[in-house]
């Protein structure tokens, strides 16, 4: 218990950190945005949203320790601003509407390349020197030098245009109505099939080479030559005595690599024109949409420490030291 | 791992022998010299990126080997000239990285205490905050150019190298000869920058070298996202304009395959130097790989034993 205290007090200092940081960046920076916003937009801004926008940025003539108080309660409402490239949509507003695809999108390749990932390296450790462990860590490391994005680019070229076998973009297309239904799921499916194949392809081997290197130190331990010589099943000894205990580092590294891969997955929805959040910081950086950009930050941010803490709980799980450790 | 302190030269010349003798890292090294090759003259010889030399979107021919952009120019041209910002970019990111979070991981790491809870705290926090969004929302308050780029990479990139360089001092810390130099009244700075820093060059190196291969990914992403200078030639801004002029739904695929592949490659090379190096410094490494070949050249199968390594033994 004391262990998860610590780690809820640890997230909520980093998502205060990442507000406070969310809170002086446009005054540290030079210029004012609200201006630099309502000069571009001359014309189609009314002067009411002048004050809207400085209203968004808390840039008001209150000094700074009140206007960072009146941010944080803002933040705290639920209130992010007022999007300028969706103007007039409250920034949670449009975030919300491309939440569950970036969830979606990120969530499933992150799990399934930590599933296949980690049983090709259980794989790779228990026939060493053999074709898995061979072929696989130099073809991961040449997959995974690649940027995601641009693996997105070449497999949209060649599934989606040459060949045609999915769709070019977008999360579900326009015949299938949203809802519970076969026909939509399909679909969304049909679409997410190369963003997420492409995230996952580029982040395998690194699944792959912690499980292979934790594995093979964990099978020369006396345990597993003990659980050998009982004459226990190769796949019980592989599977339930090494590889549960060689998943800790991968765990670890599970956590701290989300929001690595969700900065991937991001890209990846841009250039398959995925409505997530990816697609929705490109808008705000070309339309210079600083509610909607740190918005965006904040929720991935927070995002990625409640993914965090669900590492903790497994890890807890997983591994009995930690719960006496602290019991 | 021995203590024993080699010259500088001399201590080079072991690893460029060691890199020329592990193929891994052989190819890697010929990879990136050819592209610093390209770098440095590469711009000299093509022609000027920006001019507009044939009809928009045409493929490769005799005359433009990797075809035009949307926009009408050379593609091979601005691979060339886009190599030298972006390795230089990538590079000075890969040390300035290290840099940082050698001083932060270090100090954390060496003096402990107090020091080490703040310390470990802030890279703990910069390690869970997602690195392309808050390199993303920072670059887009600054003047958009390499300097921004570069800023941004290393405020989201250096916490990762803090936290292992710190973990690996605090192994050095305990060790005897530290103790020694400690009793022998030695400097805190002299003890960090003589009997530490130089025990874990290797780490060092191999973290410079994971850094730049991180900076060249993530600065593509940014400038992939216009947050670069667009109107500056890089391989980030390439890809920003081909995904921009659509040349995807064109199927222009020689505006974006080319300067992926560069990235790749140069990302694939370093990362061959760089297991080829763990190979050269870990001698257990070196090790396990000379008895497998002794058994199979005996005929054996190769089992699953781990070499032990003695003292002053050197087989490689």
């Amino acid at each position: 218990m004391r262990y998860l205290l610590k780690r809820i007090g640890f997230y909520l200092l980093a998502a205060w950190v990442a507000l406070t940081l969310n809170f002086f960046l446009p005054r540290l920076m030079p210029g004012d945005p609200a201006t630099a916003l309502f000069a571009r937009f001359k014309g189609t801004l009314g002067p009411e949203a002048l004050e809207a926008l400085r209203e968004t940025f808390g840039l008001t003539d209150a000094p700074l320790i009140i206007q960072y108080f009146t941010y944080l309660g803002h933040v705290l409402q639920g209130d992010l601003g007022i999007s300028v490239a969706y103007y007039p949509s409250p920034v949670l507003d449009v975030i919300s509407s491309g939440l569950v695809w970036t969830i979606l999108l990120a969530g499933t390749a992150v799990i399934v390349s930590f599933i296949i990932g980690s049983l090709l390296g259980v794989a790779a450790a228990w026939w060493r020197f053999g074709r898995i462990d061979t072929i696989m860590p130099p073809l991961s490391a040449l997959l995974g030098a690649f940027p995601y994005f641009w693996l997105a680019m070449v497999a949209l070229y060649i599934f989606g245009f040459q060949l045609g076998w999915f769709p070019l973009g977008h999360a579900y297309g326009d015949g299938v109505t949203p809802g519970f239904n076969f026909a939509f799921i399909a679909d969304v499916v049909r679409h997410a099939f190369l963003p997420v194949g492409t995230v996952v392809i580029a982040t395998i081997g690194g699944w792959l080479l912690t499980m292979r290197n934790t594995m093979v130190s964990v099978l020369g331990m006396d345990y597993v030559n003990l659980a050998r010589a009982k004459g226990l099943s190769p796949t019980r000894v592989a599977l339930r005595y090494a590889a549960r205990n060689a998943l800790l580092p991968s765990v670890t590294g599970f956590g701290m690599s989300l929001g690595f891969v969700l900065g991937g997955s991001l890209l990846t929805e841009i250039v398959f024109s995925y409505p997530g959040q990816g697609y929705l910081l490109v808008q705000a950086v070309r339309s210079q949409d600083y509610a909607l950009m740190q918005g965006i930050f904040l929720i991935i941010t927070f995002a990625v420490l409640g993914a965090n803490f669900l590492v903790d709980l497994v890890q807890l799980w997983l591994d009995p030291r930690i719960r006496e450790a602290t019991s | 791992m021995s203590g024993r302190r080699h010259s500088a030269i001399a201590g080079l010349a072991a690893w460029a022998d060691a890199v020329r003798h592990d193929k891994r890292a052989a190819a890697g090294a010929w990879i990136i010299g050819f592209f610093i090759l390209l770098a440095v003259f590469g711009p000299l010889i093509v022609n000027d990126p920006n001019e507009l030399v044939g009809m928009p979107l045409q493929p490769p021919s005799a005359e433009h080997l990797l075809g035009t952009t949307g926009q009408g120019q050379d593609v091979l041209a601005q691979l060339v000239v886009g190599t030298r910002s972006s390795l230089l970019i990538g590079f000075s990111v890969g040390l300035t990285v290290v840099f940082v979070g050698a001083l932060i991981g270090v100090t954390a790491g060496y003096l402990g205490g107090r020091v080490d809870a703040v310390l470990s705290l802030l890279f703990n926090v910069f390690l869970v905050i997602p690195g392309l969004p808050l390199a993303i929302v920072i670059a887009a308050y600054l003047p958009a150019g390499p300097l921004t780029i570069g800023f941004v990479l290393v405020i989201a990139g250096w916490a990762w190298n803090a936290r292992v360089l710190r973990a690996q001092t605090l192994a050095h810390r305990n060790r005897d000869f530290v103790s020694a130099a400690i009793v022998a009244g030695e400097s805190n700075w002299r003890i960090v920058t003589a009997e530490i820093l130089p025990n874990m060059t290797s780490l060092l190196v191999s973290q410079v070298i994971g850094g730049t291969v991180y900076a060249i990914g993530a600065q593509v992403g940014l400038e992939f996202l216009g947050l670069g200078d667009v109107s500056a030639v890089t391989w980030g801004t390439n890809l920003y304009w081909a995904q921009n002029d659509s040349a995807l739904l064109t199927g222009a695929w020689w505006t974006f395959a080319p300067t992926g592949l560069c990235v790749a490659l140069v990302g694939f090379g370093l990362t061959m130097l760089n297991s080829g190096f763990d190979e050269i410094t870990n001698p257990r490494l070196r090790l396990q790989r000379a008895w497998r070949a002794y058994l199979i050249k005996r005929g054996e199968r190769p089992g699953r034993s781990t070499p032990v390594v003695a003292a002053g033994e050197d087989h490689a």
